[in-house]
């Protein structure tokens, strides 16, 4: 055996670009299937359509088109109204990983991490070779910039293959970006259909025009004219920031004293704040922040957790609102009572974050098989992991046959009932980067809890009341069945004539039906009684 | 027209005359259960006390059984008025019929029909038998006696190897001739065939009387008849066992089910003759007997409570030994002194000696 030296060794060792590190690692993007490949790019770009056009202050307006070009590859269109993009900055968005607007901020928007349409371009170009067509107008009097990119993956660079400006016909402004890919087209619970119709559930304010491989058109008309407020930036508050977090901010801010690095940098810390952190870390306001150690840093950490700072401000995050969250759901799920809550806003590692909750029951819902669970986060549909995800564990973790649904304890209910859950916060904490799950904060599965409660009171009310009217018809039921052949034999026996009978029962029973449900009342115990009774008879106390 | 009819006929014009006045037509209906029945010292009968509870009609729980009485009396005026007879399961797949728009049977089981029918004899205090219903035929009889039943004469010592068979209603058999000195009624029909066999009726000068089990309605009026009309003494031959005495228990005092009929039923001058906890060492029975289980234990417990052996010394007694052999025996017991002994030593011997509990 020959052995080798480190000087050998070291010509094999090198840089790993971030590029050539999804391409062997494409799962933990949400690209592990072909399926589930065609749902992840579909989804990156409408979250990214939504996002701009809010920003922008735009009523969104998005087209979805999938074309079957061979059995396992697909053609993936989607445009938007939304304010396109200039020039310079396309390449970088569209074939750079790890590039975006909203990694380096906190507030609700549906992207976090700038990976998402880039990861879905680099699929693309592995999958086909082909290079992704990105269309970008920005101005009704503007020419269009039409490109095709692809990604240097060792260099995670942008790489432009042809360019051109021309007009856009009939567009005012907006995204158009065209991606070949592997893929596999299914309907059902985890499609490409099924997203966008959860997704028109949450954003009412939306019109999506969905083409599927079959050329069959899907339209989801918008609910409201009104748009979302828009989602306000906001400073890390000092409980949400981890050590290492820290210190790095303490590298890079302008601020000269630690006081004003603590004033600038997060929400809430005033002078008087300032001062007691630094009280509480024994360290002094007037330290320069980027003379700092490990050590002191650390200090600084556990100065922050001993003060007592104030929540917050929750208005950079908007709900959707429980009326038009109902009025989404009604609009998608035919059911015959529906009813929702939004719950205050709470805060989790100094985070703020809203809990909504909806219900739809009954219609044409089953009504033998687990109910069904639609979970959002910043108004985007989760359609993965469901087992894993806080919303689920919190629903089984509530008990529900107070509410009028069956359910064996620990899992889920039984019954003709959808249950939407959705979570907005400037920061939503997944279990993976291909954001499918929520994690498992407490403060947050007590929020969801609260509200699954809440809405589940309305719940139960509305199927108490249908179960007391539906047995009190039942009884009348019985009587107006029962009628004729009492009628018929006591003409028999008393030589009354029938119709006499029958005429005179029947306005008996149409007045009496409150009559009915009281009576049963007032006879409960004497029903018990005649059981104890027959039961004696049936032990044989006396036979013959 | 019978009374049974205008009874009938009374019931259905109180409910329509209720109906057409707009009133909730409710049919009262005196309780047949343990908790409604008290012992009368006096005639040391079991009767109905005078609880009653509702049948009314728009009362989910008792529609249905206010329609099945209903049924049971309309089909009852029917028979009465064509002067026929039906047996209780006849009754069953008379009014047995599914409700129209329904899934609902007017009546499931035959109890149901059986049970409707015992409340139309309590609310009209007839018997079934005299609502034209028979129960099954059961039992048999031998002796020098001679009765009319609709026209024609039978003799009962002229019957063969089965004897008469005692129809289900006697209410309208004339007796003519009756001749013995008492009256044999056994639990055991296999017994009555030995005794039949044997010629004991005519070698005593008595009647012996028989079912299988339970006394039927049938031969309970016939002992009553016998006993009422022409005095003849009562004796009753059963198993030492918990059930054979509450056979005679029901025979003397009546029972729950029938409560509401015990005065044409019981039968005060009953004597219980054996098998009895003496004769097991008088007639060398111990080898013969059979271990009791637990549930006889919990029956002989029940007996010793029953207002009418609570204060009885002779059953007490009997009570007593049978818990202290933990052990019961069959009359047929008997034949291991010889197939003929009851007939020939056993019984003779009882009866001369007087030796009976009453």
């Amino acid at each position: 055996m020959v052995q080798k030296t480190a000087e050998e060794l070291a010509q094999k060792q090198r840089d790993i670009s971030i590029a050539e590190f999804f391409e062997k690692n494409r799962h933990l993007l949400g690209f592990d299937n072909p399926r589930k490949a065609l749902l992840t790019a579909v989804k990156e770009a409408v979250d990214n359509a939504l996002d701009a056009c809010e920003e922008a202050r735009i009523l969104p307006e998005i087209s979805v088109e999938l074309i079957q070009l061979e059995e396992t590859r697909f053609r993936v269109i989607i445009e938007d109204n939304g304010p396109g993009i200039i020039r310079k900055q396309i390449p970088n968005i569209f074939a750079k990983l790890l590039y975006g607007s909203k990694f380096h901020k906190l507030s609700a928007t549906r992207g976090q991490q700038g990976i998402g349409i880039s990861a879905a371009v680099l699929y693309g170009q592995l999958t086909t070779g082909k290079p992704a067509a990105i269309v970008s107008k920005t101005a009704p009097d503007k020419p269009a910039n039409f490109l095709k990119l692809k990604i240097d993956t060792q260099q995670n660079k942008p790489q432009i293959l042809e360019e051109e400006e021309k007009p856009w016909d009939g567009k005012d402004h907006g995204i158009r970006i065209e991606i070949d890919m592997e893929g596999s087209y299914l309907k059902g619970r985890q499609s490409v259909d099924e997203y966008l119709k959860e997704t028109a559930i949450v954003n009412p304010h939306t019109t999506i025009i969905y083409t599927n491989p079959e050329a069959q058109q899907t339209i989801f008309p918008r609910a409201t004219e009104k748009l979302p407020p828009e989602p306000k930036e906001i400073k890390p508050h000092p409980y949400g920031v981890e050590l290492g977090r820290l210190m790095k901010m303490m590298e890079i801010t302008e601020a000269r004293t630690l006081q004003q690095f603590l004033m600038t940098e997060f929400v809430r810390v005033f002078p008087g704040t300032a001062k007691e952190i630094c009280q509480n870390s024994a360290l002094l306001p007037n330290m320069k922040p980027k003379e700092i150690s490990r050590d002191l840093a650390e200090q600084l950490f556990k100065g922050i957790q001993k003060t007592k700072i104030r929540a917050p401000p929750i208005d950079c995050i908007s709900p959707i609102g429980a009326e038009l969250l109902e009025q989404g759901l009604r609009k998608e799920i035919n059911a015959e009572f529906y009813c929702s809550v939004t719950r205050p806003a709470s805060v989790y590692r100094g985070n703020p974050f809203v809990i909504e909750c909806a219900m739809g029951y009954g219609g044409e819902q089953d009504s033998e098989s687990v109910i069904r669970i639609l979970r959002f986060a910043n108004r985007v549909p989760l359609l993965y992991q469901q087992g894993a995800c806080a919303f689920t564990n919190s629903i089984q973790n509530t008990v529900w046959r107070s509410y009028g649904l069956q359910q064996s304890r620990g899992s889920l209910p039984v019954g003709p009932c959808t249950i939407v859950l959705h979570m907005t916060s400037v920061w939503v904490p997944f279990t993976s980067e291909s954001k499918e799950a929520l994690a498992h904060y407490p403060e947050i599965i007590k929020e969801i809890k609260l509200a699954l409660q809440e809405c589940g009171r309305k719940l139960g009310m509305y199927i108490n009341k249908k179960k007391r009217v539906g047995e009190q018809q039942q009884r009348v039921n019985i009587f107006e069945n029962y009628i004729p052949e009492v009628a018929e034999t006591l003409s028999k026996l008393s030589g009354v004539e029938k119709e006499k009978l029958t005429a005179a029962l029947v306005s008996m029973l149409a007045k009496n039906k409150e009559y009915i449900e009281a009576y049963k009342v007032a006879h409960e115990v004497q029903k018990t009684e005649e059981k104890n009774k027959e039961k004696q008879i049936e032990l044989g106390e006396f036979d013959e | 027209m019978s009374k049974a009819k205008q009874a009938l006929e009374k019931l259905g014009k109180e409910l329509a005359a209720k109906i057409l006045a707009k009133q909730v037509p409710v049919i009262d209906i005196p309780i047949r259960a343990l908790s409604n029945v008290q012992y009368n010292k006096k005639t040391e009968t079991l009767e109905l006390g005078n609880k009653k509870s509702e049948r009314n009609f728009f009362h989910v729980a008792h529609a249905k059984k206010f329609l099945q009485t209903l049924e049971v009396a309309a089909v009852s005026k029917e028979l009465l008025e064509e002067g026929k007879h039906a047996s209780l399961r006849d009754m069953f797949y008379m009014v047995k019929r599914t409700i129209p728009n329904t899934k609902i049977n007017i009546v499931d089981d035959q109890i149901e029909s059986d049970s409707a029918l015992e409340d139309l004899e309590v609310v009209t205090n007839f018997s079934r038998e005299q609502l034209n219903i028979n129960a099954n035929k059961m039992g048999s009889v031998a002796g020098h006696v001679i009765v009319e039943d609709k026209g024609d004469e039978i003799n009962w010592a002229k019957m063969g190897s089965g004897g008469w068979s005692i129809p289900s209603n006697v209410e309208e058999i004339i007796f003519k001739k009756v001749n013995a000195k008492y009256v044999i009624y056994m639990e055991k029909a296999a017994v009555w065939e030995r005794l039949h066999e044997d010629k004991f009726w005519e070698k005593n000068n008595c009647i012996i009387m028989s079912s299988q089990g339970q006394a039927t309605r049938g031969i309970r009026r016939l002992l009553q008849r016998l006993s009422n009309e022409h005095h003849l003494p009562i004796y009753v031959l059963a198993d030492f066992d918990p059930w054979g005495f509450y056979i005679y228990s029901v025979l003397k005092y009546g029972s729950i089910n029938l409560a509401h009929m015990s005065e044409s039923m019981t039968l005060a001058s009953a004597r219980f003759l054996g098998i009895v906890a003496e004769d097991i060492e008088n007639y060398g029975l111990k080898k013969h007997l059979i271990t009791i289980k637990d549930v006889d234990v919990k029956r002989i417990k029940q007996l010793q409570e029953y207002e009418w052996f609570k204060n009885h010394k002779g059953w007490q007694n009997q009570f007593k030994k049978m818990l202290a052999f933990k052990a019961k025996a069959e009359i047929q017991a008997l034949s291991s002194r010889g197939i003929s002994f009851i007939s020939e030593k056993y019984l003779p011997e009882k009866i001369k000696k007087g030796e009976y509990l009453d």
